[in-house]
């Protein structure tokens, strides 16, 4: 089992707290808004980040992040 | 509309008698059989297989809806209002088929604004089915944002986390496909899973429409097998001094004529980074400039974007702009590099499939044109140069 990070782009609006947070994770696009460094829509998050990416998930200005746990 | 139909040997869809008094009635487990082994893909675009859709309605807790979509958002995309004209009892057919062996609550066809209502209404008379024409634009036709204004609300894509298959319309397990996928689903419970595999490939069997338009003498709808040759599909059709056909519409790609003996499958079409998508071939002549024509789609990409998710909203007019200026001649070198850049970055990102088929039409333009590109940056523009036969 994997956790992944889901970001509902419906209501980002490019606050960029994840990004921060997770800078091993997030990079930020020419807006502002978070890219996944791994190139997946929706990032693996490793073991070392659980915690900065809780942080992130309740942070986000627009609730717009979740995380999920994947099978794969 | 009146899209005219080219006539070919393959006639499933277009010229079907109205078999409805032998409709046959099948249950869940019996109709699931038969679209398993069929190997139906959806024609609306995405090409999942019907099947495992159908399956992963059914094993929800509630009663399902199952909505036919005959949205038809794109522009070059003329085959389902073809079909709903000509075809429209195969298409309820298909829906009230569907919708007995789930034991559906409701049976929608939703009907895109250039869809003429009539013959699926009078197709429609006594089913359970109920008919509705809603508000178009290019991406109302994306299952989320269809079971969204089904729903009352604006026809804008949602977060596919929940997927509609789970939560759809009035929060129900909801099953989307689009008008053809229907008709075929139609003919597949008529005609049984080996009728239906003997045309097309093995891998991809069946047959499929396809809008043929651009510079062709005869544009229209065509029906042919699934697998065949490209050049062939478009021959009923007339190409005028073909350069590359789009295939797949404004979120497809393109096939350069030099390689127009492609065949239209999943597997030959994948070098291109195409997909034969809604069936939609569009072809373009060598006097038409084709980042004139690809910066006029970006813009309108751009404008259709539901301007929800912010790649989308700010990537779209960043790459239509600069397609305009090296379209019209600005020697930039960086141009192409930004465009690709660009391009890459908004793809995988954003609620729906406007983002990453808009991203993919921009870089097949870019390597499908590449020597054009190329020209453009010297100061010409190989399309301006007259043909002299």
């Amino acid at each position: 089992m994997k956790t992944r990070l889901h970001v509902d782009w419906t209501r980002c609006d490019g606050h960029g707290s994840c990004a921060e947070l997770l800078p091993r994770l997030l990079d930020v696009d020419d807006f502002g808004f978070p890219v996944s460094r791994s190139g997946e829509r929706d990032p693996v998050v490793p073991a070392r980040d659980d915690d900065a990416a809780r942080h992130a998930v309740r942070n986000c200005p627009l609730m717009a992040l979740r995380l999920y746990d994947a099978a794969s | 509309m009146s899209t005219p139909t080219i006539r070919t040997t393959t006639r499933r869809l277009l010229d079907a008698p109205d078999h409805r008094g032998s409709l046959p009635r099948l249950g869940l487990a019996q109709l699931l059989e038969a679209v398993t082994a069929s190997g139906l893909t959806g024609r609306g675009g995405a090409g999942f297989p019907t099947a495992i859709k159908v399956r992963s309605v059914a094993a929800g807790a509630r009663k399902p809806v199952v909505v036919g979509n005959g949205m038809e958002g794109e522009p070059l995309s003329h085959k389902d209002a073809v079909l709903l004209t000509r075809s429209p009892h195969l298409v309820l057919d298909g829906l009230e088929t569907l919708a007995r062996a789930m034991h559906a609550k409701r049976a929608i066809l939703a009907l895109g604004p250039e869809i003429d209502p009539a013959a699926a209404l009078i197709a429609a008379h006594g089913r359970k089915v109920e008919v509705v024409q809603l508000e178009g634009g290019f991406i109302a036709g994306q299952e989320t944002a269809l079971v969204n204004q089904l729903d009352g609300r604006p026809a804008l894509p949602r977060d596919p986390f929940t997927r509609v298959t789970e939560s759809g319309v009035g929060g129900r397990p909801t099953l989307v496909l689009n008008a053809e996928t229907l008709a075929q689903v139609a003919l597949v419970a008529r005609n049984g899973a080996s009728w239906f595999r003997s045309a097309g490939t093995a891998d991809d069997p069946g047959t499929s429409l396809f809008t043929v338009t651009g510079a062709v003498s005869r544009p229209g709808v065509v029906e042919a097998d699934r697998g065949s040759a490209l050049r062939d599909v478009l021959a009923a059709a007339q190409p005028l001094h073909p350069t590359a056909v789009l295939v797949g519409g404004y979120h497809g790609a393109w096939v350069p004529e030099s390689s127009l003996d492609v065949r239209l499958t999943r597997s030959d079409l994948a070098p291109f980074n195409a997909s034969v998508g809604a069936g939609v071939l569009h072809v373009l002549d060598d006097s038409t400039c084709p980042l004139g024509f690809a910066a006029e789609v970006v813009d309108y990409l751009a404008q259709e974007s539901a301007r929800q998710c912010g790649p989308c909203l700010n990537g779209l007019p960043h790459l239509a702009k600069n397609l305009h200026r090296l379209a019209a001649g600005v020697r930039d070198p960086q141009l192409p590099i930004e465009i690709a850049r660009m391009s890459a970055q908004i793809t995988g990102r954003g609620a729906c499939a406007h983002p990453d088929g808009s991203a993919r039409f921009v870089a097949s333009t870019l390597d499908v044109f590449r020597d054009h590109v190329s020209a453009h940056l010297a100061g010409w523009c190989p399309s301006r140069i007259r043909r002299v036969s």
